[in-house]
């Protein structure tokens, strides 16, 4: 390993123009003539549109044009598109209600977008939007996602109970087959809370048009802006693909809020070119509560069988999930194929069934959030074995270690097939780090200062670097999952490579620039990486899934492989020796068997200036691409323990130890890696104590700003103690399997096991804020009670 | 944000004078609330007058019997000041639980004073030490002066100019934040000066701060956490939202009453 | 139209300004300050976190009319002479940043905390302070260790510090 090859902790080139206030984000981009966008936006859940008058916004001070659903309809717009098709269990189709960027006849959810301004200064355009007269005829809203498909309320005309489709995965018989054997079965109801992802930068967008070359510029908050700019193409049809450029700069976090299309850039790209102006609109904090999608929300039963010896035998699942009051760009896929493939978890479950039903309801429509499908199916695994354990008597690790995986390659019963893992290992290690032997006394010194302390364990799996286009496809993806890389030499040696992979603070110009040196033998100031724009880069799929290293930085090895085998041709005529002769080691070209050798600099330049070889025998230039798609998910995985101390007095809950063992397979860059666990823990205690979204029954949104959502601050959490293990993946060249989402993943079992296990009882729904907690505790302590 | 005109007057007298003349008008001192509420259009003055550069308005005077702030001294200030440090520190730890370090850089005791949000600190702080608010026009006794949520007894163009706080033989504020706004969700300061103890809740009641003269008596007896024990608060009249209902609320007071008044004795 | 006269990061700036502009946006689109970030609109989050007059407030809570005849400085000023202020340096050493939106009212809420408290800062004390910054990246851990380091590094360069 060198200072800056694969394994080093290297400090980020990103942070210089970061921690100097020089990155650059949507919002710091300004162009001449620049124009204000500001959405007039539903103030209802749900409402028929009897008329628009805009006509007085029209003549307000500094006002460029107003427009509406009409004017997208009249100009052949399409609407926003949601790429993945769930077939139900019928066979039929996912039933697809319309989505205009703009409304046209009816709003669904509050915060829906109604009309656009366009004014010379921001604080116009919002005087302007007051001005917009609207006549609604406002009607009941459906919100409770357990009670979507009972409403009276019908949120879309294609479905007539406001089900998106009844899924399923798995066999029936073979599990109805196992719970009849079973001793022993489990049940458990659980909700999934409803999450808002708050990237600290909001989203923005900046269109802009040239009329003299008819091409068109979108400056966005994005974490895949090729999927960007096919959708707005192809689907939407604002502007042709070749004359649409989007570029995502600096990225202030995404979590996969910003992975989507939504109305904000279409609307930006079309209105700047009928106003002939740029058009810039930047999301404050409360639009993007009303109107970034949000995640999670799953209302869930399911029941483990186990046999005698406590060996699990089969696992049914029944889920609502919400989508909100439109299909988002991915969200049909989250519950379903992110979902029920991870019930298995880290067991041997010889059967496993699973239920879902997507239903509409008249709120923001939900999507890819930190894991994306791989929480909740963890949430619901990691509660259920532990609940299990504790009506079986037996320890909870020990019950997860009888049942690992432990053999090699595994099928599940619900597609996956696990390719490589040492579970027991993490276990192992977490609970030395954890100090486990030791807990029963911490309990007991808890107790005596009147505190109840408890201890949980989750024993996650994931499965990222999605993923096999093939695979996906089968299941209903409307696009690859493959990644691009361009390696770009220079005449003086230095590299340029063009990634589809985006970063929005996954430090990909670092981790990315050491593969680079690590497999060049080149200094790392040496490499520059590029991505976010589409006219600089060929198409790639972009950041999400946890799939930069596995499948971003994959590619950039195949294309590097090329580079080197092109390289040895070059250095072969340099040398006047036999291509096979030639080998490629510490930045070096030699002849094997001799002293004679070129620097990587060397070759490069000769292949620039093209003297020592016939254009015939060999193409100059030096400059490789590549496509890469996987064979496999990757599946990381690990143990995390989370340790708590309630006081019961006020029903706060302390995180008092974090212990995470992670498999992440081979490691770039230990330091970014941890950084990547913390902040998954940190939005995954989020989820389990803090945040949670809230409409109230008319369909308004509680909880849209801070000082109702609550956001985790330095002061709710603790350090976290982060170790790993190591199988490397064998699917991919790097041997990487993923580390974004694990934390966010890996954590609200563990929290909430942690709390019931302090409470003696199981009842606590996320979040678990301390009025929860309290109840929770006086239910504890005082069951006859009449709270 | 609306359009606004801004005036920044350098005398209580032309700031009284311009309220009087010019239309709409709102006090802006540390512009904490006002600002983020005019940001969210919820609130549209015609005219803002800033009262920073108003000299008579500042400062932190201590006599034998007690301590006045001016209305613009920012919180920060009451944290650092050793005056209140060595006569009331309950005042100052107060101060410290209000917001965050840059609010407390910006935020003021009479913006604070003269808003009564029912879920801000300082109105408890004068409720319980028995102050003083002190106008271009007159001395309102603390209990006078907080009259139901965001109402006091100002009038129209009335200005504070200072807060004036008994010194109190012990006194401590014991805060439950809020978890996402971190205003309080319950706060109690309680305050004992001789024979006579004040004990004030905010963040819990409907109708804003208020006094519990059950606890009042019973710590006036017997100033210790046990002298609380079978006083039980109930519910109505409390607060309600999502964090935390009348009932979780109520039970709140109870536990942060105590444990003021833990903080208090161990004061000696 | 209200003119405001200030010095921001050592220069002199006068301008006409809408009284209703707020500081954060006079930094950002009178003087393309554009380091200084707006994360919220209920002045919590912290990412437009500036000094006024030597001390932290969010600029977002600040109308540019009341900056006038202040001192600014915002997080292209912390820097002298091309060289990383300990407290920048120390949240690159130590990963405190990881999209680096938050981090310009962050580094500014940090180096606010070292005039205030000293440079022997817990990690308890750290947590605390920081009540008034939200970060959705990094968990808070490397924020911590790194506001730790910069600490004491202010402490060891002092020459750095009078820079502000």
């Amino acid at each position: 390993m060198t200072a800056t090859g694969i394994g080093a902790p290297v400090r980020r080139k990103e942070d210089q123009r970061f921690v100097t206030g020089q990155g650059r984000y949507v919002d710091d981009f300004n162009r001449p003539g620049q124009a204000y966008a500001y959405f007039l936006r539903s103030p209802h859940a749900h409402a028929a549109i009897r008329s628009i008058d805009t006509g007085p916004a029209l003549v307000m001070p500094g006002v460029l044009a107003v427009f509406t659903g009409d004017d997208l309809a009249a100009d052949k717009i399409g609407g926003l598109i949601c790429g993945w098709m769930i077939h139900s269990k019928d066979g039929s189709p996912m039933k697809a209600g319309p989505h205009p960027a703009l409304a046209q006849d009816k709003v669904r959810y509050v915060g829906d977008h109604v009309a656009v301004v366009i004014a010379e200064t921001l604080a116009q355009a919002k005087d302007a939007a007051e001005a917009i007269v609207v006549d609604y005829d406002v009607l009941p809203a459906v919100v409770e996602t357990a009670e979507a498909q009972n409403s009276s309320v019908q949120v879309h005309d294609v479905s007539s109970d406001n089900t998106v489709f009844n899924w399923h995965l798995g066999d029936k018989d073979a599990t109805d087959a196992a719970f009849a054997q079973a001793k022993h079965v489990t049940k458990i109801d659980l909700v999934n809370n409803r999450l808002v992802p708050n990237p600290i930068e909001p989203r923005a967008a900046l269109g802009e048009y040239d009329p003299g070359t008819d091409n068109y510029t979108l400056y966005t908050t994005s974490q895949n802006p090729h999927v960007a700019r096919l959708v707005l193409s192809a689907f939407i049809g604002v502007a042709p693909e070749h004359k649409l450029r989007v570029i995502a700069p600096d990225v202030g976090g995404g979590f996969g809020s910003k992975i989507f299309i939504y109305a904000e850039e279409t609307v930006c790209v079309w209105a700047a070119k009928k106003v002939k102006r740029p058009v810039k609109w930047t999301s404050d904090r409360t639009e993007a509560f009303l109107s970034d999608a949000h995640g999670r929300d799953h209302v869930t039963r399911a029941e483990l069988a186990t046999d005698d010896s406590g060996k699990i035998l089969g696992l049914r699942v029944h889920t609502i999930a919400n989508l909100g009051a439109y299909l988002s760009t991915f969200s049909s896929s989250v519950p379903t194929y992110l979902y029920a493939p991870l019930l298995s978890g880290q067991y041997d479950i010889p059967a496993i069934y699973c239920e879902v039903d997507g239903v509409y309801t008249n709120t923001a429509p939900v999507d890819a959030y930190r894991g994306a499908g791989r929480p909740e199916a963890t949430f619901v695994v990691e509660r259920l074995v532990e609940k299990t354990a504790r009506e079986l008597g037996q320890d909870p690790a020990e019950f997860r270690r009888r049942n690992y995986i432990t053999q090699f390659p595994h099928q599940t019963p619900v597609i996956m097939a696990y390719d490589t893992g040492d579970y027991a290992a993490s276990l192992d290690k977490a609970l030395e780090l954890a100090d486990f032997a030791n807990f029963s006394e911490r309990k007991r010194d808890s107790a005596r200062r009147g505190r109840l302390r408890g201890i949980g364990f989750s024993s996650y799996i994931e499965a990222c670097g999605i993923a096999p286009s093939q695979a996906v496809g089968s299941l209903g993806a409307g696009v690859g999952l493959w990644e691009s890389a361009e390696v770009r030499v220079n005449p003086t040696g230095s590299v340029e490579v063009l990634t589809g992979s985006h970063s929005h603070g996954q430090g990909h110009e670092t981790t990315f620039a050491q593969l680079v040196s690590d497999r060049l033998g080149i200094p790392i100031d040496q490499v520059s990486i590029v991505h976010g724009d589409t006219d600089k880069v060929q198409f790639g799929m972009g950041t999400y899934g946890s799939r930069s290293g596995a499948v971003g930085m994959s590619a950039i090895a195949k294309a590097l492989d090329k580079v080197i085998a092109k390289g040895k041709k070059v250095a072969a005529h340099v040398l006047e020796a036999a291509e096979g002769d030639i080998e490629f080691k510490d930045g070096k070209f030699g002849v094997a068997g001799t002293d004679r050798a070129l620097g990587f600099g060397e070759v490069a330049l000769q292949a620039y200036i093209a003297h020592k070889f016939s254009g015939q025998d060999l193409e100059p230039g030096l400059k490789e691409g590549a496509f890469y798609d996987p064979t496999n998910f990757t599946f990381p995985a690990g143990v995390h323990i989370c340790e708590v101390e309630i006081d019961p007095d006020t029903g706060v809950t302390t995180i008092e130890r974090w212990t995470a063992v992670d498999d992440f397979g081979v490691i770039i860059n230990p330091m970014i890696v941890e950084g990547q666990v913390h902040g998954g823990i940190a939005q995954g205690v989020g989820q389990a104590l803090l945040e949670g979204a809230v409409y109230d029954q008319s369909g308004q949104l509680v909880t849209a700003s801070f000082n109702d959502y609550c956001m985790p601050r330095a002061a709710d959490l603790p350090s976290f103690q982060v170790d790993v293990t190591v199988t490397p993946c064998p699917s991919n060249p790097l041997g990487i399997k993923g580390c974004g989402e694990a934390g966010a993943i890996a954590a609200p079992p563990a929290v909430i096991n942690a709390i019931t296990d302090a409470l003696g009882h199981e009842d606590i729904s996320m979040p678990a804020t301390p009025q929860a907690v309290w109840r929770a505790v006086r239910k504890a302590h005082m069951p006859m009670a009449a709270e | 944000m609306y359009a606004f005109e801004y005036h920044r007057p350098t005398s209580i007298g032309q700031a009284a004078t311009l309220a009087t003349e010019v239309e709409d008008v709102k006090f802006l001192a540390g512009g904490h609330t006002l600002l983020p509420t005019m940001k969210m259009r919820l609130a549209a003055p015609a005219s803002l007058i800033d009262l920073s550069q108003i000299a008579e308005l500042h400062g932190i005077e201590r006599s034998a019997e007690s301590i006045t702030i001016g209305a613009m001294t920012k919180h920060a200030e009451v944290v650092n000041s050793s005056e209140i440090r060595e006569s009331i520190p309950a005042l100052a730890e107060m101060a410290e639980l209000i917001g965050d370090p840059h609010v407390r850089h910006r935020g003021t005791i009479g913006g604070s004073v003269a808003n009564n949000d029912p879920s801000a600190d300082y109105p408890a702080a004068c409720l319980a030490l028995n102050a003083t608010i002190i106008t271009n026009k007159r001395e309102i006794a603390a209990d006078d002066f907080f009259q139901g949520i965001f109402t006091t007894a100002l009038e129209e163009g009335e200005i504070i100019t200072r807060v004036s706080f008994p010194i109190p033989s012990r006194a401590a504020y014991a805060k439950f934040r809020h978890p996402a706004s971190r205003y309080a969700l319950v706060g109690v300061f309680v305050a004992e000066r001789g024979n006579d103890v004040r004990l004030a809740v905010t963040g819990a009641g409907a109708d804003g701060v208020f006094r519990v003269p059950e606890m009042e008596q019973s710590l006036s007896r017997h100033f210790a956490p046990d002298a609380l024990e079978g006083i039980i608060i109930p519910p109505e009249g409390m607060n309600g939202d999502i964090h935390a209902d009348a009932a979780y609320r109520a039970h709140l007071v109870g536990i942060m009453a105590r444990r003021a008044v833990q903080a208090a004795a161990s004061r000696g | 139209m209200t003119t405001v006269s200030l010095t921001v990061n050592g220069q002199s700036v006068t301008a006409d300004v809408d009284p209703r502009t707020l500081l954060v946006q006079f930094l950002r689109e009178n003087l393309r300050l554009t380091g200084t970030h707006v994360g919220c609109d209920t002045s919590q989050c912290g990412a437009c976190v500036v000094h006024l007059n030597g001390q932290a407030v969010k600029a977002c809570t600040v109308l540019a009319v009341q900056a006038d005849a202040s001192v600014v400085t915002t997080i292209e000023g912390l820097a002298q002479g091309g060289e990383l202020h300990p407290m920048q340096a120390a949240f690159r050493e130590h990963h405190g940043l990881q999209c680096g939106y938050c981090t310009p009212g962050m580094i500014m809420a940090a180096v606010d905390m070292v005039n205030r408290k000293g440079s022997n800062l817990d990690e308890q004390t750290i947590r605390a302070e920081l009540e008034g910054n939200l970060c959705r990246c990094t968990g808070y851990h490397n924020i911590v260790k790194a506001v730790a380091a910069g600490a004491q590094a202010m402490v060891q360069n002092p020459v750095r510090q009078a820079a502000e």
